[in-house]
Parts: C-alpha cells; structure tokens; sequence
C-alpha cells in the first residue's frame, strides 16, 4: 500500500505512448496552459500543497481541482458551466486569487449547484439500450510533463444519441469528436454500457464499452508500492488529478435506477435481474421470491464452473427470509392444507412450488430440484388443464408465487406437540453499573409501553442479576410479587414453576408493581459483578420449563471476571493494538468455548438471546456475543451509557425491536436444484449439519448470506432453481413454513453474467466472507484478497467481454461499474478493516452486525446516506444525497450523514442564522452546545418539524434508534464523522476513491498482461 | 434408706431403690436425696472388675434436667478444683477446713484454697453447694450473655392441600408459643429448597437451591452472602471449637434468614399463609420430587454459619420420603415401593447407605454446632426415618410420628414442644454439655443417649467403649426434663493397688446448658457410693441391685447394639447376659431346675426381659424401618418410668367390682366383663370386653337406670386423656372391642399364656373362647409364653454345662 503506484516518472512513456495512440476527443495533451480559464467552481478534492507549489500555485484557490482533465474549450457547452477536468495542479489559477484560502486547505466547492444528481434529467434512451458501440467511460491520464502524471481524464465521450448538454454529469464527459459509436469488434454485451448515472452515452473513442478510465499503464516493477496517496510518496500522490466526480457515482446509480427501474418489479421470469435495493419500487409475485427476501449475485449462472471460477464472481444469495412485503404489496398467503400438511418431493422433501411440474394427467409431479417424480396425495389432485397446469394453479399460492407460507402439522413441531405461544424474557443485570448509569430505573418505567409492543397473549417474564440471578413471580394472583434468588450461580436452574411467565395483558399490574420495586431494592447496591452465563442459562431454564421457545433480551454491563459462576472471562484489552495486525484474531475470536456451547444450548432449547451492553469499560463482545450470534440474535452496544443521554435510543430500539416480525425456534433449509449446492452460510445462526441453518429467533431485520457452488456443469436452458424454507413458529404460537422459491437463468456466456449480476448482494457478500475469515486470516491477507478477487472480476471482463482496446483503459462492467468504489468502502469499513482506532469490542460488535444485514442495509453501511437539509436544496421529503465526500459539504449548509447506525448532523460555519434559529433555537453556531444533544430540540418551527420528521423517518427506516450526533465544522468530532466520508482519503491512510479506483487499474492491467 | 418413687400409676411391679448412702463423710451428709440419678447398683459396687459383659455391670441412668423446685438459685460461678486436668466442682463429698479455707477435691485429692468471696464462711454458716441435701445444684452464670434460642422451620411443600393448610395452620399457632425474642427462620422444600427472607417489604425474597445438589457450609455462606463472619470462626464440623461452656460470640446484626419474631411475627404469618404447594407436576405414577436431604443441609449450614454455638432448633416438617438428591431414600417412581426392613436384610435397600451417610453427617454438624434437628414425620407411608433418625438422635431432638398433619396426634404433641413450665419457661434446655467426673478407681466408657461425643479425653475416660465411648463429655443439642440418658462406668484398679475396703467412689455429672429464659446455667450432681467386695459380699450387692434401671439400661444396650447388628444375634446376647445374671445371683442347686430361685430385688428382671425380647424394639417383622426407628429413638430418651411403660406395657382393668386395678400383661386378663386400658406409650388402647361391647352396642349406657354402666365405660376414657394429655409425644388413642381389629394392638402386647396351641393340649377339645370364664381369651401366635421362657431360663441358668 504505498504510494507512488501512479509514480509519473515511471509511467511517462507508457502515457504518452498511449495519448498518442488514442484519438481521444482531441485532447491528448493537457499542458499546464491549457487549464488557464478554469471554470468556476469545481471541486478540488486533492490540494497536494507540496506538489502545487512545485508549479508556483497556490493551491487553496485552484478552483478545478478535478482529477478529470479535459481542454479548456470543452467544459463550454455544458450546461451549468460545469468543468468537467480541471487539473489540480493548475499553475496559474488566477480567477481563484481572489477567494479566500480556506483554512483546512480545501477548495471551496461550487460544485453544489451544478452537481447533476440534483437535477436528474431524463435519459433519453434507455441506458440499457447503448449505442451500438462500446459504451462507457474512459478516463485518460495523459503524460504530464515535469514528471507529472497526468490527471486521467475522466473521458467520457458522449454518446451519439445524447447531446451533451443534456447530460446530467454536466462534468465528466468528454464532448469532443465523438468517437462514440464505432462499433468496435466484439461489441460487448449491452451489460457494459448501461452506466445508470451517464448511462452509455459517451462512448469511448477506441471501443469497447464499460467504464475505461485510461489510467496510466503501470508495470508493477518490482519495487513498485501499491496503492497511490501513501505516505512516503506524498509528492507522487499528488501528482493524479482524476476528477472524483468523473468516476462512477453511487448516488447516480441509485438515482438512475430509481428513475428507470422504480415502479412495478414482476417476478414472472427466471432470471429477471431486479432493481436495486435502494429504489423504491413494488413486487408482484408471479412465481419467484420478492427481491426484498431474496437478491443473488446474478441471475444468470454459468452453465461451466469454470467459468465462474474465472469470472471470481460470487455466487451467492442473500436470504431475509421473514422479511416483510412493503406496505402495498400483496402479504403473503399463508396455505393450511389441514392434517396432510405440505406437499413434498418424495427425494429432496422440497415442498410443492411453482417449481413443480405436474405430469400423468395430475397424478404426479416431478421437482424441478431433484428431478424425481412423486405421486400427488389423493387430498391434493386436481386435473391439469390443456397447458398441462393444474386448474387450481391459480386459487392455490404455493403453485403460483414465489414466496407463501405452510402451517405446519405437528411433526414439524419440537417434540411433536403444537407450540405454545413464545415467550419474551427480560434479563436485567442490576449490578452497580447499570444501576448508576440509571439505565435500570429508565428500562423498569418505560416497561410497560415497551411491552405494549407485543400481542396480549404473548407472556413476559423477567430476571434480574447481579452475582445471583433473581427470577420473579408476577403471578396475578399474588398480593405482591415474588423474587426468588438463585445463589448457586454455578448450576442454574429454574426455580419457579407457576408465574414466571405471564401474559402480558394478564400481568400488567403485577408487573407495574414490580418495575416499581427492583430500581426500590438495587438503587443502593454495591455490587459490581454480574454473571453472565448462569443469567442467560436461567432465562434458558426458564423456558424450558415452561415448554416454550422464546427469546432473552439481556441487558448486561460489565466483563464476566466473577470466579464463582461459570463463565469467566479475562480482560484481553491490553490487546487493543492487535487489530489490524495479523495477531488481531487473538482478539476477535473468543478466549473460551463456554458462550458458545451456551448458545448451542440455547439454539437447542429454540432460545434466541439478544445482547444490549452498557458497558464502560471491555466487555469482551467477541466472547460474549457468541451467544446472540448462534442462537439468531444481535449485539446491541451503548457503551458509557447514562439514561438521560441515551435513554431515548435504547427505549426507541427495544420498541423497534419488539415490534419487528419474528420468528422463533426456527431451522432454514435451502434446496437447490442439481448442479449447485450450497456451502457457506454467514449470518447469526448454528450449523451443526452441512444443511440445516438452525436458529432460536430470526426477525424481519436479519438476512442470512449462502455461497452457492458448482457441483457439476449445468445445461444451459435448464436454469437454477432455489427454494429457501424456514421453519418457525410465529409469536402467537402457530407452526409455519415460508417459502422462497427463486429461479435463476443459466448461461453459457461470460457477458450474460456480467449483465445480471446484482452488485449490492456482491457486495453484501464479499463483505460478510471477509469478516468470516477475519478470525482465521490476517487482515492483510483479506484485503488483498478482496482486491485481487475484485480485480479478476473486471479483468475477465475485460479481456473476454469488452472490446478490444487500449490497455491503459479501465473497463467497467455496466453492472459492477460501482464495484471499486464498494470494494474501496469495505476495505475502510470498521467491521472488516477496524484497526487501533477502534476498540476490540468496537470492532467485534461492527462484525456481529454487518453479519446480519441484508443487502438493504449494507449499501448505506459501506456507502453512507449523505443529505443537505438546510438551504433551498434540502428536500427532506424526497432526500436528495449527495456523493459521501468532504468537498460536497459547504460550509453554508448542514447535512445528515447516515450509515444506519450512526446518525450525523454536519452543520457548516456560515450555516444560515435563521435556520439555526428554527432548529435549536438559537442564533449563533457558537452557543450550540452540540455534546449532550442526542436529539433535535422541540422547536416549534417548519424546519424544525420538517427535520425531525425526518430523522425519525430515517430511524424507523432502519429500524434502529440511531443516536443524533452533532458536529459542528472543526469540531473534534468531525474527524469522526469524516471516517464516513468514504469517497475520500482517511487519516488512517485508506485511500480515497479515485486512488483506489486508480489501484483497481493497475491490479487488472496486471492481470491483463499475466 | 430405701425410697419408693411416687407412682405416676399404679405399678404393681416397679420398686426402684437407690441404694444406701452410708458414708463416712467427715461433714456428716445425712442423706442426698437423688432423684435424677438412677444408680444401679451402685450400692456397693463390686471390687473386682467383673467381665464387661456380665450383666450387673456398672451403669446408671441419668436425666440431666429433671425437674426440681428445690434447687437454690445460686447466680455465681462455681468453684472448680484448681488441678488443671481435674477441674471438678466444689461439693458436699469435699473435705472442707473452715479456718485455713481450703478445700480438698474429692476426685484427686488436691487441696484448693477457697476464693476470696467465701471469707465469711463458717461451719455453721455454709455456702450452698457444701450443704449436703444440695448434692444436685444448678448455677446460673450471670455473666454470659447469651442470645435467644433459634427456630428454623424447614416445611417440606409436597404435599395436598389439606394437609399443608394444617401444618401451616399448626406452625402459625406455634409462633404464638415461642418468646418473642427467639430468631425464627422459615425453610420451605419440595423439588427446591427456598430460604425466605424474612421482613422484606414490597417483594417477598427466597434464595432458592437445586433439590440436587448438596452444599457446604461454606458455599452456602457464599451463596447466601452471609458476610458477618470472618471465615476462620466457622468451627468446622465436629471440631472443638464450640465447645460447651465456651459462651457462643454474641454475632453482628440480626441476619436477614434469622430475625427476631416480635418483629417479623406478621411477615412470617403472612408468608405461611401465602405458602402454596409445590407447583411441580407430579406426573400419574411418580412421587412427588422431595429435597429433604439438601433441606436439611441447608437449615444446618444456615444456623452453622451465622449461630455456630448458640442454641437452636430445627424443625424439620415432612409429609414423604426424600426422592432426590443428596439423602434420597426412595426414588421418584411408585413402582419402588420403599425400602422394608426386609430389603434392608437383604441389602435391597438401595439408597439407604448413601442417605444413613449424609444425615449422619448432618446430624453430626448440627450436634458440634448446638443445634437440635426435630423432624415431625406426617405421612401413611415412610418417610425416611430410619434414615434421618440420626438428626434427632445425635442433638437430642424431637422425632414425631404420625399419619397426618390434620391429626390431633400432630397437633397437640407439636403444642407440647412449646410447654412451659410453672415460671412460664419453655420446657426445653438447648446446647447442653454434660461432662463426668470420677474418682480414680472409676472410669467412665461410654454414654447412650440422645447426645453425641465430643470426644474429650481425660484421667477419667475407660479404654474400653460402651455406647459412645471415649470421651468424658457428650453434647446434648436440646434437652427436656425427661430427657434421660445412660452412662457406662468401669472399674479399674490402679496399679494392681486393691480398692480400700469401706472407701468411696464418686462421680459428678456437670451439665451446662442454656436456659430457654436465655440464661447459661451449670448444673452439678456428686454421689458416691460404697465399695464393697464382689467375692464376699455378694449379697450387699445384690441388696442394691435395681431391676428397673437395669431392664432399662440392658434395652438401650441391645437397642444400641441391634442398630448395628443383626437382629437375632442381639437376641441371643440378651439371653445369654439374662442367664449369666441369673446363674451369678440366683439361689439354685447346679442342674435341678426347681431349686432356682432369685431373690426379689431380680424377680421382675426377667419379665422385663422378656417382653423386652418380644418388643418392637427388637423385634422388626411387622414393623416398617421408620417404626423401629421412632420407637427406638423414644426409648433412647425417655426417662425410666417412660422406658418401663415402653417395655412392658401397663394394663388396667375396670370392672364392677370396684376401683380400676393393675393386672397382668398377660392374655388370662382379657375378661368379657371388664373394660381394659393398656398404655404401651405410643399408643393408648382401651379394649371393651365381651359382654361389655355387646351392652354398648345395645346402647345400654344411654339408659338413665343403667347410669353405672356409663360411668363404667367412661372410667377408662377420663383415665386414658389423662395420659393423652401429658405424654410427649401424644400416645395414638385406641377404642376397640374384643374381636375387633383393633385388638391387635392388645393382643400382641400381652404374654400369650393362652394360645390355639396350649388349649388344645390343655382341653383337648375344641375350646370356645366365650367359655373360658376365667380364663382370659387365647392368643393365635407362636411366641412362647413366659411361663415357657421362665422355664428354659432356669434350666439354663442351673446347667453346669451352660
């Protein structure tokens, strides 16, 4: 990872001979001459002082700092005068003399206003349908004299159809000669253009379409660092001048696939690619799973392994198996055929589907999976009409839809008997801790309306602990109610029979009367040990002697260091600086196998635990959250927690929490058909079989990641088939099956591939197989890993699916054109590269999460929600974000960022008095005191309600209580704020975007030319 | 001076002497009237050591607490003898010089200043313990505070409804009884062991254990955070540390398990009443899951931690056998009936070592610490008795047992334990030490009773071990008045040296226990006896030999001995010890089975013996293990009236005739005209004639001119509540006819002098029972009749070759 990959002195040769063999928009040269009318306003992104004033610039007023370069003359006719490249190292920027230096070095950034994704304007062919030619992008980076790399030009010729002006990346493209169009040989698949933000439209000169930065042609000389922007080469670093907002952009993808995607998705076909996981739109199940519950990487399977072991793209699905429909979508049928119970494959037992073929006039079907043939039962007969359907195709869901749900009969039932409605268990740790943090007090008084949250049958029950564990009797029939202590930590045990567990209707006074009582009887102890394990085995025992599944929500504090109770953990935090060092997975893995074969028990029982830590101190997580994580459950972390701070957010996750679908006791199974099997799973669950994903709850939240592998090569019409069932019971009570069936296409060619692949899922993925290997791999392993599997991505691409063109090209696929800004987002994202920044539970509790996420919450995970709410751009009622970096805060303005755990509000310097009047109430940025404010104040003003309204539309989106933090410009805590600025360079040396995206190059040519 | 003890009931056949005092005390003791201390023949006590086996032994039976309102109340310590391994108290029996006040002890001879305080004593004007007629004295230590007695009621929840509501009903009213002082502490059990918190407000508190698992002291401190005690004070079980006369540390603050009943009196009634069943399902053939082992374990180490030393109560309520755990002694499946004494011959009884160990050991613990274990047993089948008999029987603790909780049987008797005395006083005396001194040709070698070893070696302990042997001290956990226990001396010549002829042995029972109004008292007993040679006065001996001190103690002998053998073995050692008595003291000519004659101070020794033999307490068949057990545990405690009663059951008969009358255990009593009440101590039965069941059934009695006919039939009930009244524990009361079922209870107890067998050889025609007149009414059993035992007695006893 050093710097200097880009050296320029080294790639001179290489870049000039390639400027001169490519008729790129009649811009081969930019000489520092040429930049001499900057246009107003681009951003600089990179300043490099040091290397600015080896041309007498003063950098703090280059107003085109843009990598992109492109001559003078051709920003003219975009709209909005946005110059597209602007080379940073403009010698003479003399329009900028006159603006102010800004004191962090950046420039300012008029970008803002001509910005495109704010004005989205309509394509007028549909990117999909590029021209004939290679569409795409090509970015060049001629030589630069003096040693200069040359800034690649973000060289996006225009497409044929499109005129310039219309596009919405006023910057960016390339409005010379269009050399767009000539159809180059081998053409690659319309997979390869279709750019959703500047879909297509400006073809490369020389062929083949994708996004083809020309970067320069790096040999990778022995000696040679990798990546750009390192210390050590800080002169070379700045010496590129790519145009961040020439590159593909996240936020036009999104946009452009909102626009040309949002709507209705159906899912009549096999293999239908769907929308992106960011766009809104609605699914009407026609025989394959909503995209909501199932997304795979791609939707069109090499027929030949070997071809995807050459593509190293993942094939995988990313499974929310209880999600839920969105609000107009149909709900899903739910399909009792009494004591027979489901319909199965007499070989795989895959249930009835649309899958199944009906043959022998009805008599029999035959699995699509297995191919075997199963005799119909007499119950289920029905006549085939003359397609050969069933006539009752259409009246019975599990032979029309993709997702439906079985009740299951009793043998589907833990040991054979109907369940009994689950049951909620709240294990409340009242050592000194929690006690003084006031969290028990806070917890014990909003109870109640907490509880509210679950159906009136739903019984309760509660457990509290410090070294002795206290269960409650709140039987209604009691004067008051009971606390029975359990001393003997070492061997728990249930030690009540009757009034543990009530409804919660039934219990509500018994239980009012209790939250009154245990802050009474804990507010003065003095004890500071809590037991853990001997905690969660009573909610176990407890539950197990009442004959019910159901789910413990601890709330715990403190390191388990108590002798007496098993369980003991030992403090490793003088490990800290382990992390990211190849010893961190002594770290991140757990000291002892106690937690684990707790949650094996609990899994065993149909328990699920889920975590909250109020902890001040190590707790340990990687250890302790073995239990939540293989028993379906999720770390919940407020670390220095005090109830007046953060009281709002754990009430506001607990009634989340509560209130979320959820399935418990539940086992998922996922068929499919021959020639794939699936291998990896990752996700919060226990495996005790190669098959069977057993898990003690899962809710609408948590997705489950399964890798898919080749068995055997498949026939190339035959198509995939999936059928995802989970067994679980619901929270009255009642046995069920959900099924997801998805069917995907085969292929025999590469390019088919490449169109349909689903970035998001990839991503998702990637991501989750780099955290699992996180415990047994070295974090440098990973990431190079993840780089080079990334990079033989495009590089296949490149060399068996794009036009034939000049190696100092990057060619994107259409559908992974976003890949090395994703790839570059994870490798800087906490959970898989947390380094001494980050504490080991910290960084424990990032991996526990990303292993739940679906591919919904990762795409804002790895690439932050970044939206201005303050100004006349701010439309809170149909967000517009903008690109995750630095230069597109201006200081006038505040912006939410928004990663769906943290929550922060940027306010500028010069932000508008008046609008910090309607939002805190009052007028100076400086009388804000921003620390304690976890939550907008009540002020009664439009904006105000406006944007607290969408603050808490943003957390009931992700279903998380994110707790508001505000940072005020300079503030210390924008150096926070600033590590989810992921476009950009991080202090702790990752690189921004364009570096990264400029690494990605040299990598695939390296491959290219193996 | 012969003294005839007054008669609770007629007893035609006990005469208990005492012996002579002829001393030749210097300080002329007249007469020490000493009705605590049975001695047997201790008047003159055989020179020579006899065989220990041989019968006349020497041995006495002592009841530490008897009650006396003679005593002076002396609120000063004694004087101890000042010889460091003596140490005994100053007495009548000491050799006094008034002028140069000293004092020479009686046991070693040592010569002891008297304390500054006795300045003022003359001869004339004597401190109490030197005036002979206080031989028996009790001290109160005003100094040592002691703190009130303990009660912890460990109540077992497994069982219905009924009768859990009364026992909650029989210990809300016991707490009524007790001094408001007193800690109390409540210990419920079922599947679980729950400790309650006593006097929480707002959230009723229990600790609750697994029923499984058994705890130590020590964890239970732990777990319990019963932090008041540094941890080197817990005496560990069985060690010296609390050792009696030690005043137990006064501990910190009332613990929240113990608390003082005046101020958790309404709490406590409260959360009895709220007590509900164990809620455990009992599924269609099992038993009922039942902690009582780890109960019992958790009571002990309860008190053990926070009130090691200080005296205290455990109350252990059962209503079934233990079925799990540490203490199990069935397990849960109904399949498995509990064990009999059968299986235990055959060595069946599976859980019964394990168990005999662990409550063994228990009661050994509660014993070091001073704490009494009383278990009330309430159940139509066993309950493990005769496995948990050890608490009781190791801390001098109550064992009762009955069918149910609802019974008067139960409830009264559980009201006596709460008796008081004239003053008001409970009658009960806790964590009691009794220590024995000798003089030196004596040796002591062993106790029985309801006590422990403390296992303290001095000069005064025998080599050789009768009961619980090897020590001069014994633990007694509680006492009450009739608390009665037996003491084993020996005779050993120092040094070949003879014992002087016309000398005296002495012996001093010291008794220092806790007063239930909380006070610590000492009480002294000193008698001595006369030496006389066995060889040439043999007829002095004999004269002091007491028959019924000497039944008693030769029962719980084989008693003890049948706990630990075989049944019949012990059998046969009591006939061997009854021939050798006879052919030592009988008057007979070798093999002339007519000649034997014993004198009248042996007459009753052999009936006693033989109804001794045909007993319940050595005899098992028809008894269950937990019925021997608490029969064998009451004669182990009783005093010797009680034992007698015990051992050959009283008979009375009413008749027309006159006034009731004592007559014969013997089948020739049952009359068809009289009315009988026996009284076996455990039960009470009155037993109508023929006739006179007939009259009753014909509702004579409610006919006013047959007036006298009713008194008749209500002369025996008065009588019989009499008894019910006052016996602890409340005999089983039993109405019956002849011919009824009942009579049983009659028919076992009485010598079968009639049986099918003998009538048919006497009539040698078919005898109607209606028709034996006079006769009395035959027995159906095989068991010899006492004739035919007295007759093999005396063949035996007059062979030369036996």
């Amino acid at each position: 990872m050093q710097a200097g990959a880009y050296n320029p002195q080294q790639q001179l040769p290489n870049l000039t001979q390639q400027i001169n063999s490519l008729s790129i928009n009649g811009q081969p040269q930019q000489g520092p001459g040429q930049v001499k009318q900057p246009p107003p306003g681009p951003p600089q992104l990179f300043p490099q002082q040091g290397l600015q004033s080896n041309v007498q610039q003063p950098p703090q007023f280059q107003p085109a700092p843009g990598p992109g370069y492109r001559p003078p003359q051709q920003p003219q006719p975009v709209p909005g005068g946005f110059p597209p490249q602007i080379q940073s190292q403009h010698p003479f920027p003399p329009q900028s003399a006159g603006q102010p230096p800004q004191a962090n070095g950046y420039a300012p950034q008029p970008q803002q206003q001509s910005y495109p994704p704010q004005q989205p304007q309509p394509q007028a062919g549909p990117p999909h349908l590029g021209p004939p030619g290679p569409g795409g992008y090509g970015v060049q980076s001629p030589p630069q004299p003096g040693g200069y790399m040359g800034p690649p030009n973000a060289g996006y010729p225009p497409q044929p159809q499109q005129p310039i002006q219309g596009q919405p990346q006023g910057a960016n493209y390339f409005t010379g000669p269009p050399v767009a169009g000539p159809p180059g040989p081998g053409a690659p698949a319309p997979g390869q253009y279709g750019m959703p933000l500047a879909p297509g439209q400006y073809p490369r000169p020389p062929g083949p379409g994708g996004y083809q930065p020309n970067l320069p042609h790096a040999p990778s000389g022995p000696g040679v660092p990798q990546y750009p922007g390192m210390p050590g080469a800080g002169a070379a670093a700045g010496t590129k001048r790519l145009d961040p907002d020439q590159m593909p952009s996240a936020i036009g993808v999104m946009q452009e696939d909102q626009q040309s995607r949002g709507g209705v998705f159906q899912t009549n076909q096999r293999g239908l690619l769907p929308p992106l996981v960011t766009t809104k739109f609605l699914v009407e199940d026609h025989g394959n799973a909503s995209p909501r519950f199932v997304r795979s990487t791609m939707y069109s399977i090499p027929a030949q392994p070997d071809m995807l072991k050459q593509t190293a793209v993942p094939f995988a699905i990313v499974v929310n198996p209880l999600d839920n429909p969105a609000r107009d979508e149909q709900p899903i049928s739910c399909v009792d055929l009494g004591p027979m119970g489901p319909v199965r494959c007499i070989r795989c037992k895959a249930y009835m589907s649309p899958l199944m073929q009906f043959i022998d006039g009805g008599r029999r079907f035959q699995c699509l999976l297995c191919k075997a043939t199963t005799e119909v039962p007499p119950e289920y007969f029905q006549h085939l009409d003359h397609q050969g359907q069933r006539v009752d195709k259409w009246e019975r869901p599990e032979l029309c839809k993709g997702t439906y749900e079985f009740v299951a009969t009793m043998e589907y039932c833990r040991n054979n008997a109907l369940p009994k409605e689950p049951a909620f268990i709240f294990v409340l740790d009242v050592s000194y801790n929690n006690v003084k943090s006031g969290l028990v007090n806070l917890l014990c008084s909003h109870m109640k309306s907490l509880l509210e949250n679950l159906p009136s049958h739903t019984p309760v029950g509660f457990i509290t602990y410090n070294s002795k564990v206290h269960f409650y009797n709140i039987d209604s029939s009691l004067a008051q109610p009971q606390m029975v202590i359990v001393p003997d930590v070492a061997d728990m045990f249930m030690p009540l029979l009757k009034g543990f567990l009530v409804p919660r209707a039934e219990a509500i006074n018994a239980i009012d009367n209790l939250m009154n009582q245990i802050p009474a009887m804990f507010h003065d102890t003095k004890e500071t040990d809590a037991v853990l394990g001997p905690a969660v085995q009573a909610g176990m025992e407890a539950l197990k002697a009442s004959e019910r599944v159901g789910k413990l929500l601890l709330f715990h504090s403190t390191l388990p260091s108590s002798d007496l109770a098993p369980g003991k953990l030992k403090n490793r935090e003088g490990d800290r600086r382990l992390l990211g060092t190849d010893k961190e997975k002594t770290v991140l893995t757990p000291q002892n196998t106690y937690y684990n074969n707790l949650g094996q028990e609990c899994v065993g029982a149909g328990v699920a635990v889920e975590l909250y830590l109020f902890n001040n101190a190590y707790i340990d997580v990687a250890t302790i959250g073995q239990v939540a994580r293989l028993t379906g459950g999720a770390v919940n972390k407020y670390q220095y927690f005090q109830a007046d701070i953060d009281g709002p957010r754990i009430i506001g996750d607990l009634a989340y929490h509560l209130s979320r679908p959820v399935g418990f006791d539940a086992v998922m199974r996922v068929r499919t058909s021959t020639g794939v099997r699936p291998t990896d799973f990752h996700g919060h669950f226990l495996m005790q079989n190669t098959t069977d994903v057993e898990l003690g709850a899962i809710d609408a939240g948590k997705a489950i990641a399964v890798e898919i592998k080749h068995d055997d090569k498949l026939t190339e019409d035959e198509g995939v088939f999936i059928q995802i069932a989970l067994l679980y019971t619901t929270i009255f009570g009642q046995r069920r099956l959900r099924l997801h069936n998805l069917a995907l296409n085969t292929c025999g060619q590469m390019a088919d591939l490449y169109r349909n692949c689903e970035l998001d899922t990839i991503i998702n993925f990637l991501a989750k197989q780099a955290v699992s290997k996180s415990i047994d791999s070295t974090p440098q392993a990973i990431k190079e890993g993840v780089i080079a599997r990334c990079a033989q991505m495009l590089a296949t691409y490149r060399k068996q699916c794009a036009n034939p063109s000049m190696p100092g090209q990057l060619i994107l696929p259409e559908c992974l054109k976003l890949l090395p800004l994703y790839v570059n987002c994870v490798l800087k994202n906490d959970a898989v590269a947390g380094t001494q920044e980050l504490t080991p539970d910290d960084r424990s509790w990032m991996m526990y999460n990303l292993m739940t996420m679906g591919v919904g919450q990762t795409v804002h995970y790895f690439y932050p929600k970044l939206i201005p709410v303050s100004g006349p751009t701010a439309q809170l009622d149909n967000p517009l974000p903008i690109r995750c970096s630095r230069d597109k805060l201006s200081e006038d303005s505040a912006y939410i960022l928004e990663t769906g755990i943290y929550l922060f509000l940027w306010i500028g310097a010069s932000v508008n008095p008046d609008w910090l009047q309607n939002i805190f109430g009052v007028s100076n940025l400086a009388q804000l005191n921003v620390e304690p404010i976890t939550e907008l104040p009540d002020v009664n003003s439009d904006e105000s309600l406006r944007l607290r309204g969408f603050i808490r539309t943003l957390r009931t989106e992700r279903q998380r209580h994110m707790r508001l933090t505000v940072v005020r410009q300079r503030d210390k805590m924008e150096l926070v704020m600033n590590r989810f600025l992921v476009e950009d360079r991080t202090s702790d040396g990752h690189p921004s975007y364009v570096d990264f995206l400029c690494h990605m190059h040299k990598e695939i040519r390296g491959l290219l030319n193996q | 001076m012969v003294i005839r003890w007054g008669r609770l009931w007629p007893l035609p056949f006990i005469e208990m002497t005492l012996g002579e005092f002829t001393t030749v005390d210097p300080f002329k003791v007249v007469k020490v009237v000493e009705s605590q201390v049975t001695l047997h023949r201790r008047h003159p006590l055989p020179r020579r050591a006899i065989k220990e086996e041989c019968p006349p032994t020497r041995r006495c039976l002592y009841t530490p607490l008897k009650e006396r309102n003679d005593l002076p109340p002396i609120q000063y310590d004694p004087v101890l003898c000042t010889r460091s391994n003596c140490r005994a108290i100053l007495n009548p029996l000491c050799q006094v010089d008034y002028r140069a006040k000293f004092w020479v002890c009686n046991f070693c001879f040592q010569r002891n200043p008297f304390p500054a305080q006795y300045g003022a004593m003359t001869e004339q004007c004597q401190p109490a313990e030197l005036i002979p007629q206080f031989s028996t004295i009790e001290y109160t230590i005003m100094r040592a505070q002691v703190p009130p007695p303990i009660f912890l009621f460990v109540i077992d929840t497994c069982m219905d409804e009924e009768e859990l509501s009364s026992l909650k009903e029989a210990i809300q009213l016991s707490l009524s009884l007790l001094p408001p002082n007193a800690l109390i502490g409540i210990i419920t059990f079922g599947k679980m062991v729950a400790v309650h918190e006593l006097g929480c407000d707002g959230c009723a508190k229990s600790y609750v254990f697994r029923g499984t698992k058994d705890l130590s002291g020590k964890q239970l401190q732990e777990m319990l955070g019963l932090t008041r005690q540094a941890p080197g004070q817990v005496p560990a079980p069985g060690a010296p540390g609390a050792m009696p006369g030690q005043v137990p540390r006064q501990q910190g603050p009332v613990n929240r398990f113990l608390q003082p009943l005046s101020s958790v009196d309404m709490y406590v009634t409260d959360l009895l009443g709220e007590l509900q069943r164990d809620p455990w399902l009992v599924p269609q053939g099992k038993r009922a899951l039942r902690s009582t082992g780890v109960a019992l374990s958790v009571a002990v180490g309860l008190l053990e931690c926070c009130y090691p030393g200080n005296g205290g109560r455990i109350m252990l309520f059962v209503g079934g056998p233990c079925s799990q755990g540490p203490g199990q002694v069935v397990n849960d499946d109904l399949k498995n009936p509990i064990r009999s004494h059968h299986d235990i011959e055959k060595d069946n009884a599976k859980y019964m070592k394990k168990a005999i160990k662990h409550y063994e050991a228990l009661g050994v613990r509660a014993a070091a610490n001073g704490h009494a274990v009383d278990i009330y047993s309430c159940a139509l089948d066993q309950t493990g008795l005769a496995e948990m008999k050890f608490c009781p029987n190791n801390t001098g603790g109550h064992m009762v047992m009955g069918d149910s909780f609802n019974s008067s049987l139960f409830k009264q008797t559980y009201q006596r334990v709460f008796a008081r005395n004239e003053k008001g006083e409970l009658r009960m005396a806790f964590n009691a030490t009794l220590e024995v001194k000798t003089s030196r040709e004596l040796k002591v070698s062993g106790a029985i009773g309801p006590c422990v070893s403390l296992g303290v070696k001095s000069g005064c302990v025998a080599e050789t071990e009768m009961g619980m042997g090897g020590t001069c001290q014994w633990k007694f956990c509680a006492l009450t008045p009739s608390t009665t226990t037996a003491i084993f001396f020996e005779i050993v010549n120092q040094h070949g040296a003879p014992i002087p002829q016309g000398g005296r042995g002495c012996i001093q029972f010291i008794t220092q226990y806790q007063h239930s109004s909380g006070q610590q008292r000492v009480r002294v007993v000193t008698v001595a006896r006369n030496w006389a040679d066995a060889t040439a006065n043999l007829y002095h001996i004999s004269a002091g030999f007491d028959q019924d001190a000497s039944a008693v103690l030769m029962a719980r002998l084989a008693v003890f001995r049948a706990e630990s053998d075989d049944g019949s073995d012990v059998l046969r050692w009591v006939d061997r010890m009854l021939i050798r008595l006879c052919q030592k003291f009988g008057e007979y000519s070798k093999d002339d089975q007519n000649s034997f004659r014993l004198a009248e101070h042996f007459s009753l020794y052999p009936q006693f013996m033989f109804h001794l033999r045909r007993s319940q307490f050595l005899q098992v068949f028809n008894n269950s293990p937990d019925e021997t057990s608490f029969y064998r545990h009451m004669l182990n405690r009783e005093d010797l009236t009680q034992s007698l009663i015990m051992m050959q059951p009283l008979l009375y008969s009413y008749s027309f005739n006159g006034p009731p009358e004592p007559v014969l255990l013997d089948s020739s009593s049952i009359q068809a005209d009289r009315i009988l009440l026996m009284d076996t101590f455990f039960q009470i039965v009155i037993f109508h004639g023929e006739t006179i069941a007939q009259w009753r059934a014909a509702g004579y009695h409610k006919l006013p001119e047959y007036d006298n006919f009713r008194q008749l039939l209500e002369a025996p009930m008065t009588d019989a509540q009499e008894i019910l009244q006052s016996r602890f524990p409340m005999p089983r009361y039993i109405d019956t006819d002849q011919g009824g079922s009942q009579a049983r209870f009659l028919l076992s107890k009485v010598n079968p002098s009639q049986t099918h067998n003998n009538m048919y050889a006497y009539g040698g025609s078919m005898p109607v029972p209606q028709s034996s007149a006079d006769g009395g009414a035959p027995v159906l059993t095989d068991d010899v009749s006492l004739q035919v035992f007295m007759d093999h007695l005396k063949k035996l006893a007059v062979s030369s070759t036996a």
